[in-house]
């Protein structure tokens, strides 16, 4: 048998971690969708429907809700993956240090931590597609269909935020990724309401962020609805923000751990 | 002989403006223990890690298992062990998992790893931890561990940046006793060490470093007969008074050393150099007398103690 290639040696490794850590995480994975899609899209839903929701939205307020949670769950996960493990390895636990005296790479490291979070939004989204489908937010077909542009989404961020987390001193700069960045990007970049529901000299803002471009995917996709900017376009602005993130994460990670 | 595993020429490093490493030689040759030895700033953890292919050289020449490690960086670490100053373990996970990982980095397939660590185990006295997390294990443990880690991929050689530092004697002693049956079972090892008798105890041969810069090398013995004399005797006097006794002291010793807490005289005969004290007159409070050790060397080097 000959050996994997290293990129594959750290997705397995990551997922030999996974197996050890992942029950807090599998919770928040099949839950958090449940409790969205409840609290949100049935319980906020009947009274969006029964208001001015009804002549705004192409369609009721789960079904329009439930696409952009998916998208928006792939980047708050990838977020999240691409962070704190990610200072764990370069400065809490030294991993990286260690990994990168055997015959793996800063390259390898890199693109094997991004394979490894692509591996994981793909069984997060598919479970979330799985609960929009048993709430009746969307078909099988369409629930499933929309499965690859939110974990583009989410991968796209990942490289990103593995880039900023390889440069950060300390776990300040964590929070205020998450407060200033995410959050924000989670509220205002269409899951909840339609961008258009925006003050208008925000739109231009809107249109720049990756998440909306995902939800727009997503929406577009599982609802076979027509989107505000062409799909090709946000998948465009995605696999470009994907690529700068993973050249600008590795060349910063090799800058921090090979001194 | 067999070709040097290790060839330094000129060797510099520098982060920026600091220069951590300013110019050494070194050739380390196969089964030997070879040391280097020096305070902490001294440059040895930077030429440590030139030497793991983990960090390019800033100026000079390096060779590694007879590759360079700009160009064959993977090659190199497939063939070497590392137990870096910090444990950097996988302290969530269980003793065998952090060395089932590692051998997975190194590619080796499961079937090959899983009787490895058996063996490894056994070797570190680790067997019954096995299932153990790693994060409520003792010091001397998880360094035990780290050092079974740098062995799964079965290491010509290994790089071991202080290993003992922040063991009690007994864990020390234990990770002697382990280093030594390497080096029987014929694997190359590096060490750095900031303490004199670990140098003595487990080097063939050494460098003694300071401020980046080689100030000496030999084997421990070697050293100390080129460097000092065979014994020492320390002298200790009442607060305030050191300083004229220390006068009348010279010409009584081969070398008198004035530390700030005591007198050195270096003699080939320390209970002789006794008896002449007394003789003069001279009366400290107490006395010590030893055989002459690295750090007599190193004091003479550089005029400082190693640790501090």
């Amino acid at each position: 048998m000959t050996a994997l290639a290293p990129t594959g040696r750290v997705i397995e490794a990551s997922a030999r971690v996974y197996r050890r850590t992942f029950r807090g995480s599998v919770m928040s994975t099949f839950l958090n969708p449940v409790l969205f899609l409840l609290a949100m899209g049935v319980g906020l839903g009947k009274l969006v429907d029964s208001g001015a929701g009804g002549s705004t939205l192409p369609v009721d307020y789960l079904t329009f809700l439930a696409p952009g949670l998916l998208a928006s769950t792939a980047m708050t996960t990838a977020a999240g993956d691409a962070s704190f493990p990610v200072m764990a390895g370069i400065k809490w636990r030294k991993t990286y240090e260690a990994i990168l005296a055997t015959p793996v790479g800063v390259g390898d490291l890199v693109a094997g931590h991004l394979g490894w979070i692509a591996l994981r939004l793909t069984f997060v989204t598919l479970v979330y597609a799985g609960v929009m489908t048993a709430f009746g937010a969307t078909s099988v077909v369409e629930g499933l269909l929309a499965v690859p542009p939110a974990v583009l989404t989410g991968i796209a961020v990942a490289a990103v935020v593995t880039a900023y987390t390889a440069r950060l001193k300390d776990e300040m700069g964590l929070s205020s990724l998450f407060r200033w960045a995410i959050t924000p990007l989670f509220l205002f970049s269409g899951t909840f309401f339609p961008v258009s529901q925006l003050p208008g000299w925000m739109h231009p803002v809107a249109y720049a962020t990756p998440l909306f471009h995902g939800v727009e995917l997503c929406r577009g996709i599982a609802l076979d609805l027509p989107s505000a900017v062409s799909p090709w376009a946000s998948l465009g602005y995605l696999v470009a923000m994907l690529a700068l993130g993973w050249v600008l994460a590795e060349r910063l990670m090799r800058k921090r751990l090979v001194k | 002989m067999a070709d040097p595993l290790v060839i330094a020429r000129d060797l510099h490093k520098s982060f920026g403006e600091l220069v951590a490493v300013g110019g050494i030689d070194f050739e380390v040759r196969r089964g030997e223990v070879f040391g280097f030895l020096g305070p902490n700033g001294a440059g040895k953890s930077s030429t440590m890690k030139m030497i793991g292919a983990v960090s390019p050289i800033s100026g000079g020449s390096l060779s590694v298992l007879g590759m360079d490690p700009a160009v064959d960086g993977p090659r190199i670490r497939a063939r070497l062990g590392v137990v870096p100053q910090d444990n950097n373990l996988d302290e969530e996970l269980t003793v065998y998992e952090n060395l089932l990982i590692y051998g997975r980095y190194f590619g080796l397939p499961k079937k090959v790893i899983d009787p490895r660590i058996d063996e490894l185990l056994t070797f570190t006295q680790l067997d019954e931890r096995r299932k153990s997390r790693v994060e409520p294990l003792s010091g001397g443990m998880k360094r035990r561990l780290t050092i079974a880690r740098g062995l799964i991929n079965t290491p010509e050689m290994m790089i071991l940046d202080e290993p003992t530092t922040g063991l009690d004697p007994q864990a020390r002693h234990l990770l002697w006793d382990r280093l030594y049956r390497l080096k029987q079972e014929g694997v190359t090892l590096i060490i750095t060490t900031h303490y004199m008798d670990e140098a003595e105890q487990l080097c063939d041969r050494l460098v003694i470093m300071d401020k980046g810069r080689i100030v000496a090398e030999g084997s421990p013995r070697s050293l100390i007969e080129q460097h000092s004399t065979k014994e020492v005797l320390e002298l200790r006097f009442a607060v305030g008074t050191q300083e004229e006794h220390a006068h009348r002291l010279e010409g009584m010793a081969v070398r008198t050393e004035i530390l700030p807490d005591r007198v050195l005289l270096y003699t080939h005969d320390a209970d002789r150099s006794f008896d002449e004290v007394h003789a003069a007159g001279i009366v400290p409070e107490s006395t010590v007398s030893r055989r002459a050790t690295l750090e007599d060397v190193f004091l003479h080097l550089t005029g400082r103690s190693l640790v501090e």
